[in-house]
């Protein structure tokens, strides 16, 4: 492998790791705040999913350049612009039902795109994506089962479950945005077209939110460029925390 | 897929079958720190043990059950406490994540244990279905249960209640 295909592939990777870094850290705000005990431990254990493919997926990217980063130089001494995780997973979830429809949508995505990159060229990313399917489906599962039940609930949950998702869907588009993926990528079969995965992800959305009583939200979609390391005002305080402790004490272990 | 004992293969010297079977039995003793009473073979993360003839070198691969299990690193340096104990200076674990572990790898002898310990044991996914789809109580083998959160205690685990004693108890999930 040449130097040039191995910065391209770690572009790439670092793309589905910075979305499960990410989307790992918002998990974890929820454990004490969750509106019951069981969602504290389940968002917990969600999250812990997440940052542990987050943790596979970095470890490889910073494999893939030389001098070797490790998993922790990524995710502490990277600044904003070098992340390039999309704009979904890194705004704050305030409301509960906003941490529902998000799950729901990244999850939904993410269900599609590991089944599919299970048939990666690259064997790290094969294996990686052989394990995480598992995994999100169950947090497809769970997301829908709240979905379900807070949008075909009362007045009340059905109003925030309809405007939570109303919230969350502009930043869908840029989930299945292939414009910043080299093509090189995709004709060596190492990356997954994410345009691709759009019908399966519309057609699995549609089955619950119509389930859900909800509708599809028709929103303009916001512009996006996470994948170009441009992001929202929520990026800078969520990176403050995820790596505060890591840069005041460097070098520190227990 | 299950992992077993080494067997001789070509090639391979007398000595050397003996000193890697004798690095097995030891990397198999060691329990998982989260259900401390299954052996990491009983859970069927041990995949393999490898002792080469220089030194003599051990590797011991071993797969997460979840990306994201805590417990590896623990894992991890029990192994190389315990064979080191065993006389073996030079040990490396090695973690792959493919094939991608199953519960269908933990052995008889594991389900009987987590049972034991009050944990339903999980279903199976590759032999036809049981009578009964349900979870049994491991306190008191009613198989009038419910789940009451599909998360638990730790990533591999979710929380059912048992309808017939009323006790909450864990379940080993499947998959």
């Amino acid at each position: 492998m040449d130097v040039a295909t191995s910065s391209v592939r770690q572009g790439y990777v670092l793309g589905l790791a910075d979305d499960a870094l990410v989307a790992a850290q918002r998990m974890g705000e929820w454990i004490a705040a969750s509106p019951q005990i069981e969602e504290d431990v389940a968002l917990g254990n969600i999250g812990l999913d997440l940052l542990g493919q987050a943790r596979s997926l970095l470890t490889y990217a910073g494999s893939l350049e030389t001098p070797v980063r490790t998993e922790d130089d990524l995710a502490y001494w990277r600044d904003e612009h070098e992340f390039r995780n999309v704009h979904l997973v890194e705004r704050p979830t305030a409301d509960y039902a906003v941490a529902m429809a998000r799950l729901l949508v990244l999850s939904t995505y993410l269900c599609e795109l590991y089944a599919l990159l299970r048939s990666s060229t690259d064997g790290t990313l094969a294996a990686v994506a052989a394990k995480a399917v598992k995994e999100v489906d169950y947090h497809r599962d769970h997301a829908a089962m709240w979905v379900l039940r807070l949008g075909d609930g009362t007045d009340e949950s059905h109003r925030r479950m309809q405007a939570a998702l109303d919230s969350e869907w502009p930043f869908v588009d840029e989930l299945f945005d292939s414009s910043y993926l080299n093509p090189v990528l995709l004709e060596t079969g190492v990356a997954v077209d994410p345009t691709v995965l759009r019908s399966a992800f519309d057609r699995r959305m549609a089955d619950v939110l119509t389930e859900a009583t909800l509708a599809v939200p028709s929103t303009r979609p916001a512009p996006g460029g996470g994948r170009s390391g441009v992001h929202t005002d929520a990026m800078a305080p969520l990176l403050a925390e995820l790596q505060g402790v890591a840069r005041a004490h460097p070098g520190a272990t227990w | 897929m299950r992992t077993s004992p080494p067997s001789a293969a070509p090639g391979t010297r007398p000595v050397e079958l003996v000193e890697t079977s004798r690095a097995w039995a030891i990397a198999a003793g060691v329990l998982d720190p989260e259900v401390p009473v299954l052996t990491i073979e009983d859970l069927g993360i041990l995949r393999s043990v490898e002792v080469s003839d220089e030194s003599p070198a051990v590797t011991v691969t071993i797969t997460p059950t979840y990306s994201g299990c805590p417990a590896m690193e623990a894992i991890r340096d029990d192994i190389v406490a315990a064979l080191t104990d065993g006389g073996f200076d030079d040990v490396h674990v090695r973690f792959v994540l493919s094939p991608a572990w199953t519960t269908d790898w933990m052995s008889d002898e594991g389900r009987r244990k987590l049972e034991e310990y009050g944990v339903a044991p999980p279903g199976r996914t590759d032999r036809p279905v049981s009578l009964s789809l349900s979870v049994r109580c491991p306190q008191c083998g009613s198989p009038d249960t419910r789940e009451l959160s599909r998360f638990g205690s730790t990533a591999c685990k979710s929380l059912w209640v048992c309808s017939s004693c009323r006790e909450p108890f864990d379940h080993f999930k499947t998959i």
